[in-house]
């Protein structure tokens, strides 16, 4: 049946989003709801001098102004890492677009007059907004140190310094020692929809819609600062319209669910795009590479210290920099390495998650600073990395999981797509990078499955559907083990309420993590089925074996349902399956848990360059990445296809623009570009390797972030081919190829 | 100091339903479609004319709802993604959608869906260079053009080999 396992249907949800009945956040209609906006300063940093609500509380319709002064002192604070984020700003904002007050009222226009009313007096501040003025010893603090009162940085800005190392640096000796600077630009992730909230009090609890990644998370935020049991706070939260990180943790459920107790109505805020761009975005970062290598090529250390500016609360920014930085050296043997990652503190957006969670950065300075070995030293860049790469089971990291594919199937697969070695048409290069990204280090998932009396399947799942294909990818395992038809699969997600607990949706952990509860849950029922088969058919358990949707009896083959129904006897009924994935954490391991599986791809390009503009034309797009197994084939090919589209983004044209207060100059969609149709290479091919050697069901592994992790340098490589420029700062603009060209011209 | 919104009346007809009803002169088609007459299959992302979330159909021609002000669409004809399946089938090009993969997310495809519809009517057989012109103007971070642009091909295809009614659309993965 084409709804199996290894099969590409069509996506489940896919007919409400061709028709327009999906229905997103900012879709839903609740009655008697309030329409919230945000008050912002026009600064970076101020000091808030006062707030006068009178204006805007006279406006007709408006229902509730909140200020800092309505909410509980001190102020409630909340954060996924670090408890540091106010509902409101509190004396001082320390971002651009940082909430100073909200109001509420009947219609969207009423809100709109009265939050351009509120009058705010406010000082600027001076303020920090790069590595190097945070990092001055006469720079202003971002964080009171306060909030972090145990801690020996707090009067500092750098939030944590996180150091990884094997081998002895000090006594390592090479040949040859290349040392570079690389810079990551600002970027963000630009899900087409923006980020949306509602509240509505429900008799002694709450209700939260939200477009957020982590329902689970939510729930406990809002329960903690509200002070009520979980079981009276519940979290909907349908299909988001894409997410890609941004939309991982709380930023503004809580401010929404103070506003609805307050008003005693539903509340509903939904950001513009610009105030999504101030909510959410990735860690810029400064990169210095030393690495050695001896004369034939191979690895003799790696010496890696990467500043990361984060914004001006942690969100989840601080285990970006720690788990993004920690496989920084990539998937290569590399005798001794030591890496010094800092989350550094900014007067900026908070940056968050995401795709990649700040292995891109590293990515691009390493990946960068090989070929310029390879080059010094003569070498193909090709030959260089297959040289260094770990072979399956060898522990690259000394201290976690090794190696756990075949990579080099990848990296040949990609060179041989590309035609690696093969004459080049005039003008153009080639360029070829590798990417490792560690799956999740901790997990928890749980699901029911439920096998209704007439074969239909029913799945609680936890997960976030926010275009990844999860829906998809779990009714196909339920459909598969069950024998149902996938369109009598339903998944329901999304509310807290109805579906049992789910950590999170992040770290491509979906498929794998919540996959196997799906299959456990299946196989828990597949269980009471051969029990009821034996019964039936007056057999030992051990004589019937169930699978893929069949009950194998010694000299029979039955379909499910002819075991089910009259097992099920007459009241009916139904068999119910939990299932429960768990990955446990290790204190001890720099990470709080070894790796559950590596994601792995090798992108290749090829592509030239227009002399007098610095346009960069991708000509071809090569990305194979390493998947175990393709649950659906088709949507493998749409995230690879899509992170490859989304790193050419930050590779080619994405970048934040700041000016001197601190002001983001490139808000919205007209001037912070992201790829077109217009923008994409000449030819894109997707690949896949497939050993079935992954961790999750029918040997799949995590894959949705892989082939985003080293476009940046595998396009660099290929600039650098084409026109002998060298690059190393992001993004590749026109701008800033046509002044290396010109450097280069001059030199 | 707020003034009582004045309101205008409005005749539009909309996936082929005559609706009359009276507008505030700054609301945008946008802001009419969503919330004055609960079609939300248009979404709100840049309103500024560059994402293309909000297309629809005015007059036989694409327009960003959110830089029309309702007014200005007086007594046209209007069609909105709501309008494309008939009589709950899908129409061809809103199954090659998802027969190549072309919807992720779904949050940008309601624009991208109308924005090919209006492209095959205008030019039943483009190249793979007019398709991309013809859904520059919509955004797609998921990056699903490669597959939308496989889908509006494919329909183009079906239609010119088959005589209307008979298309069948070539889908990878399926059977």
């Amino acid at each position: 049946m084409n709804g199996r396992v290894g099969a590409s249907p069509r996506r489940v949800g896919g007919h409400e989003r061709v028709t327009g009945e999906q229905a997103y956040v900012a879709d839903l209609e609740i009655p008697d709801v309030l329409h919230a906006r945000l008050v912002t300063v026009d600064c970076g940093r101020a000091r808030i001098v006062s707030i006068d609500t009178t204006k805007a509380a006279q406006v007709k319709g408006v229902r509730l102004v909140m200020t800092p002064a309505d909410l509980p002192v001190p102020m409630p604070r909340f954060g996924p890492q670090f408890v540091d984020r106010p509902v409101l700003a509190v004396g001082e904002t320390h971002y651009h677009g940082e909430p100073v007050a909200a109001v509420a009222a009947d219609t969207k226009d009423a809100a709109e007059e009265a939050a351009r009313l509120v009058k705010v007096e406010y000082e600027e501040l001076p303020a920090v907004f790069t590595v190097e003025a945070a990092l001055d010893p006469g720079a202003p603090l971002v964080q009171d140190p306060s909030l972090r009162p145990d801690d020996p940085l707090s009067a500092t800005n750098v939030l944590r310094e996180h150091r990884v190392g094997w081998g002895d640096l000090d006594a390592a000796v090479a040949d040859l020692v290349v040392e570079h600077t690389y810079e990551f630009p600002m970027v963000t992730q630009f899900a087409i929809e923006p980020h949306a909230y509602i509240a509505a009090p429900e008799g002694d609890g709450i209700s939260v819609w939200s477009t957020i990644q982590h329902p689970n998370w939510l729930q406990k935020v809002i329960a903690g600062l509200l002070g009520l049991p979980l079981s009276k706070v519940r979290i909907l939260s349908p299909d988001p319209g894409g997410a890609f990180g941004g939309k991982q943790h709380a930023k503004y459920e809580p401010l929404v669910a103070f506003m609805a107790l307050r008003a005693g109505r539903p509340v509903r805020l939904v950001l513009s795009l610009e105030e999504t761009f101030q909510a959410v975005r990735r860690a810029s970062a400064s990169i210095r590479v030393r690495t050695g290598f001896q004369t034939n090529g191979t690895l003799a250390f790696q010496d890696i210290a990467a500043d990361y500016l984060i914004g001006a609360y942690a969100d989840i920014a601080d285990r970006v920099v720690g788990k993004g930085s920690y496989p920084g050296c990539g998937p290569y043997r590399v005798p001794a390495a030591r890496i010094l990652a800092r989350s550094i503190l900014s007067h900026t957006t908070p940056s968050t998650a995401f795709r990649g969670f700040g292995a891109p950065q590293v990515n691009w300075a390493v990946e960068s600073n090989l070929d310029e070995g390879a080059i010094a030293l003569g070498i193909d860049r090709l030959e260089i990395r297959l040289r260094n790469l770990a072979r399956r089971g060898e522990a690259f990291i000394p201290f976690d999981t090794p190696a756990d594919g075949d990579w080099e199937q990848s990296v040949r697969r990609a060179a041989e797509m590309i035609g690696w070695g093969t004459p080049l048409p005039p003008g153009r290069g080639r360029g070829l990078a590798v990417g490792i990204k560690s799956g999740p280090t901790t997990g928890l998932s749980y699901s029911t499955v439920r096998l209704l009396a007439d074969g239909s399947v029913v799945v609680y799942a936890g997960t976030s559907d926010m275009g990844q294909g999860a829906r998809t990818i779990l009714a196909q395992i339920a459909a598969d083990e069950l024998g149902a038809p996938l369109e009598w699969v339903t998944v329901v997600m999304g509310d807290t309420a109805v579906v049992p607990y789910d950590q999170q949706t992040s770290a491509s952990r979906s498929s794998v993590l919540m996959g196997n509860s799906v299959l456990h849950a299946c196989r828990e029922i597949q269980a009471k089925l051969r029990a009821m088969a034996a019964r039936l058919h007056g057999l030992d358990e051990s004589q019937v074996l169930v699978e893929h949707g069949l009950v194998r009896l010694p000299d029979a083959e039955l379909p499910i349902i002819d075991v089910l129904l009259p097992g099920l006897g007459s009241l009916g009924g139904e068999l119910i399956g939990i299932g429960e994935m768990r990955k446990e954490g290790d204190t001890a391991h720099p990470l709080g848990g070894s790796v559950a599986f590596f994601e792995f791809n090798c992108t290749a390009i090829e592509a030239e360059v227009d002399r007098e503009t610095g346009d960069i034309t991708v000509a071809r797009h090569v990305t194979v990445s390493d998947v175990g197994k393709a649950l659906n084939p088709l949507q493998v090919r749409t995230q690879d296809e899509g992170a490859a589209i989304m790193g050419l983004g930050h590779t080619l044209m994405e970048h934040y623009i700041f000016d001197d207060a601190g002001r983001i100059r490139n808000l919205g969609a007209i001037d912070y570009r992201i790829p077109t149709s217009m923008d994409l290479p000449l030819e894109l091919e997707s690949d896949m390797v497939e050993n079935e050697d992954g961790p999750g069901p029918y040997g799949s592994k995590g894959m949705s972030e892989g082939a985003l992790l080293c476009v940046a340098a595998a396009v660099n490589g290929a600039v650098r081919e084409a026109t002998g420029a060298v690059i190393r700062d992001l993004p590749l603009s026109p701008e800033r190829v046509w002044l290396a060209l010109q450097e280069q011209g001059g030199a | 100091m707020t003034q009582p919104a004045h309101l205008l009346p409005v005749t539009l007809t909309v996936n082929r339903r005559v609706r009359e009803f009276e507008v505030a002169a700054h609301h945008t088609l946008l802001d009419v479609l969503r919330d004055d007459l609960a079609l939300t299959g248009a979404k709100e992302c840049c309103l500024v004319g560059e994402c293309g979330a909000c297309t629809v159909i005015v007059g036989g021609r694409t327009v960003d709802a959110c830089l029309m002000l309702a007014i200005e669409a007086d007594g046209s004809q209007l069609t909105t993604i709501e309008g494309l399946a008939e009589g709950g089938r899908l129409s061809a090009i809103q199954g090659a959608f998802l027969d190549h993969g072309g919807v992720q997310c779904g949050f940008c495809i309601p624009g991208q869906v109308i924005s090919a519809h209006a492209l095959l009517e205008a030019n039943p057989h483009p190249t793979r260079a007019e398709v991309d012109e013809g859904i520059a103007g919509n955004l797609c971070r998921c990056g699903c053009y490669e597959q939308i642009a496989e889908a509006i091909l494919a329909t183009a295809r079906a239609s010119g080999t088959a005589k209307p009614g008979a298309a069948e659309i070539a889908a990878p993965g399926e059977r």
